[in-house]
């Protein structure tokens, strides 16, 4: 699972002089890293819970099969997408390269560090369809696959406090006028109208990723992520910045939002405490909002639903933009035993019934089909079985942008987004700024 | 090693002095000097951490020099030099001065002022990220609505705030340098100009403050370089925002380099760093006068 406030909390004793940097440049053995052996390989994973355990059970349960040996080598989130840049530029990467898809497998692939994995996949076509089809574009790069998918899905969904749109007097909004409404009438009662930890950038980008979408359509985002000239110069860019300023206007955001932080939490917090109406935020917060929100999510007071569409834009309601899945990929410098082992592992046991089964019960949609049995039995079903036919069923899923971009654009992206909420720049200075990040 | 034969004396001198000096001598040529001269090199090349390493001689520094966020990085950490200087010598001196007494509730005092140099700064961040929250920050929990600001949204607000937070966490340990500087100073200067009929401001002005020159080189030279990388509780803090506004080179310097992956750039900002450190270390000793061997206690 990808988790956002893991992945942005702050690098712990991250201190950069100018000898991180060399260091970094030298590169070092990871653990694991010596995989030697005629049939064994090594994998990379993310460590916490629950995720952790289930690829540990996965990987065990594969290595009792007989069919050669994986090692696995757990590494917090942040220390791992550096160290594995590292390892890769070292030629010391694992077999199996874990991450994220997008942008980032782009330049593994054009560097010709992973292993194009179509013609595998035209041999394996049953393995390929077990997979729930949307997941499948942010493994592919120049129409060739060099990743599959693994893990669950995390979307982006529009949150509701159901209590507080009860107390207002409105409904969870699936247009652009109902979502003004919303806002509207919040603001009349005194409560916020949408919580939005702002100061944390990447969360005011999903506004931008919906915004597009129902403006423009998903081809306006895939024509800027495959680096098209002048591609940030879309109308739909412009129309996207000007629904910014008019939610700023109509002060759409929670009082202090630019000074809110996604690390704690207390966007999260502000939604399952009665204070804000909706939160737009990926599929991940549901566990934090249970564990941390009281009985808001058990006594069912959490509403879920698509973002609205808007007047005249070309995206569906159904259209999805988050974050599909985690992939893994295949490193080139493996040896052929390596190579082995490791695609025994993705066709027995990377995401078996088994693992699908385990993910259910950690509550969470796996992205494999055939699981609506698994979902309905769960403590969750209502919110994963929505979870799930959403993503079978959505026309496209936009793959979240910092993800999906190359790491520089993704940093000015994240930068400019910031702009753009506080009113420093306008909708034509932040197309004209991500504009030229496609140069180069 | 050469061999002079006219001071044969001062040669086994120095063969043992070298012995000596070998183990500290090989870690920082291991762990400054070669890492040094490696971000000299990258600087030279263009590399993302994965591909290639490719030599493009100048184009990283053309590339890092033309960048309005470098000169903009440049500009903010000069700013940051001077505003914790100017914020944190004065109220260092006074507090050491006055910690430098030996009655014992002053004794009291300085445990609890010395508490945030327990601290790491990247929780010393995440801790005051939370007080100021907007909503669930000290502004909620004390009833106090004042203290709900836009601590981190505003572009001039989270420089106070960066700069408070800073000296909260610094002074401290420059308060500390200077009470012990200060009882280092020979109580007879002070009797003697007590006899000389002077007050305790003109006894600090006249005596304290002109005893404690060397430490203030120290303190300062330890406190300009640390300005120019403080990284870690700007980073937590606001990464560089809002928008760009303290995104100041140190911290421009590691987004390039591991957020945008652009080794080479990120290497030539590195180098202007390290040559900037040096350069003001050099100047901040110099302002204390040529004369290294004058007496500090002249009069005593």
């Amino acid at each position: 699972m990808r988790n956002f406030s893991f992945t942005r909390r702050s690098l712990l004793g991250g201190t950069a002089g100018a000898a991180a940097l060399t260091l970094a440049a030298c590169g070092t053995s990871g653990p694991g890293g010596s995989a030697g052996g005629g049939d064994s390989a090594s994998i990379w994973q993310l460590s916490g819970q629950p995720n952790e355990t289930i690829y540990q059970d996965s990987i065990d349960a594969f290595n009792e099969l007989g069919k050669g040996s994986l090692e696995v080598t757990f590494f917090q989130n942040d220390a791992y997408k550096q160290k594995i840049r590292t390892a890769i530029g070292a030629g010391e990467a694992p077999t199996i390269i874990y991450g994220w898809g997008g942008g980032g497998l782009r330049t593994y692939a054009q560097e010709e560090q992973v292993d194009d994995l179509t013609p595998w996949l035209e041999e394996n076509a049953d393995f390929q369809k077990r997979f729930i089809d949307s997941v499948w574009g942010a493994a592919t790069v120049d129409d060739k696959i060099y990743a599959l998918p693994i893990g669950a899905t995390q979307p982006i969904i529009m949150f509701h406090n159901k209590t507080v749109l009860e107390s207002i007097g409105a409904e969870a909004p699936e247009t652009w006028d109902a979502l003004l409404d919303v806002i509207d009438k919040a603001n009349t009662k005194g409560v916020a109208p949408i919580s939005l930890a702002g100061q944390s950038r990447w969360t005011s980008m999903m506004w931008l990723e919906y915004l597009l979408d129902r403006i423009g359509g998903p081809e306006v985002f895939a024509r800027i992520a495959a680096g098209e000239k002048d591609a940030w110069l879309d109308p739909a860019v412009i129309e996207m910045g000007n629904k910014v300023t008019e939610l700023l206007e109509v002060k759409a955001f929670a009082e202090g939002f630019e000074s809110m932080a996604a690390d704690s939490n207390t966007d999260q917090a502000l939604l399952w405490s009665d204070k804000a109406a909706l939160m737009l935020h990926g599929g991940w917060t549901f566990g934090g909002m249970k564990s941390g929100g009281g009985s808001f999510v058990q006594d069912g007071r959490l509403g879920f639903g698509p973002f609205p569409t808007i007047d005249g834009g070309k995206g569906e309601l159904a259209n999805l933009v988050g974050n599909p899945c985690n992939y893994v990929s295949l490193s080139a410098v493996a040896s052929e035993e390596e190579k082995t082992v490791a695609k025994a592992y993705f066709l027995e046991g990377m995401m078996t019934d088994d693992v699908a089964a385990d993910f259910v019960a950690s509550g969470s949609a796996p992205v494999v089909t055939g699981q609506e049995d698994a979902l309905a039995a769960s403590d969750d079903a209502e919110y994963l079985q929505w979870v799930y036919t959403s993503l079978q069923d959505a026309p496209s899923f936009t793959q979240s942008w910092d993800q999906a971009l190359q790491p520089t654009a993704a940093e000015q992206l994240l930068v400019n987004t910031e702009q753009l909420f506080l009113g420093k720049a306008t909708p034509e200075q932040f197309a004209e700024a991500m504009n030229a990040t496609l140069e180069g | 090693m050469t061999t002079t034969p006219a001071a044969p004396h001062r040669e086994r001198l120095q063969l043992s002095h070298l012995l000596f000096a070998a183990p500290a001598l090989l870690f920082f040529l291991i762990f400054a000097i070669l890492p040094l001269l490696g971000v000299v090199a990258l600087s030279f090349t263009s590399w993302n951490g994965i591909g290639a390493i490719e030599f493009t001689g100048l184009t990283s520094w053309t590339e890092a020099l033309s960048r309005e966020t470098t000169w903009r990085g440049l500009l903010l950490v000069l700013l940051m030099i001077v505003a914790t200087w100017v914020l944190q010598t004065p109220l260092s001196i006074l507090l050491g001065t006055f910690l430098a007494g030996q009655q014992r509730y002053r004794g009291v005092l300085a445990v609890l002022y010395f508490l945030p140099l327990l601290l790491s700064s990247s929780a010393i961040a995440i801790t005051f990220k939370s007080l100021m929250d907007p909503n669930f920050g000290l502004a909620s929990g004390l009833g106090l609505p004042f203290l709900k600001q836009n601590w981190l949204g505003d572009s001039t607000l989270v420089w106070i705030v960066l700069l408070v937070i800073i000296a909260w966490q610094f002074i401290p340990f420059h308060t500390l340098i200077y009470q012990g500087a200060v009882r280092q100073i020979p109580q007879s200067m002070y009797e003697a100009a007590q006899i000389d009929g002077a007050g305790r401001v003109r006894q600090f002005f006249s005596i304290t403050l002109p005893q404690l020159k060397y430490t203030l080189i120290t303190s300062s030279t330890l406190m300009v370089v640390g300005a120019l990388t403080y990284f870690d509780i700007i980073f937590v803090l606001t990464q560089g925002g809002p928008g760009v506004s303290t995104r100041i080179l140190p911290l421009d310097m590691y987004l390039t380099g591991f957020r945008g992956n652009e080794m080479g750039v990120a290497s030539a900002l590195a180098v202007i760093l390290v040559v900037l450190g040096l350069g003001l270390a050099l100047g901040v000793q110099r302002l204390g006068g040529k004369d290294a061997s004058a007496s500090q206690t002249e009069g005593a």
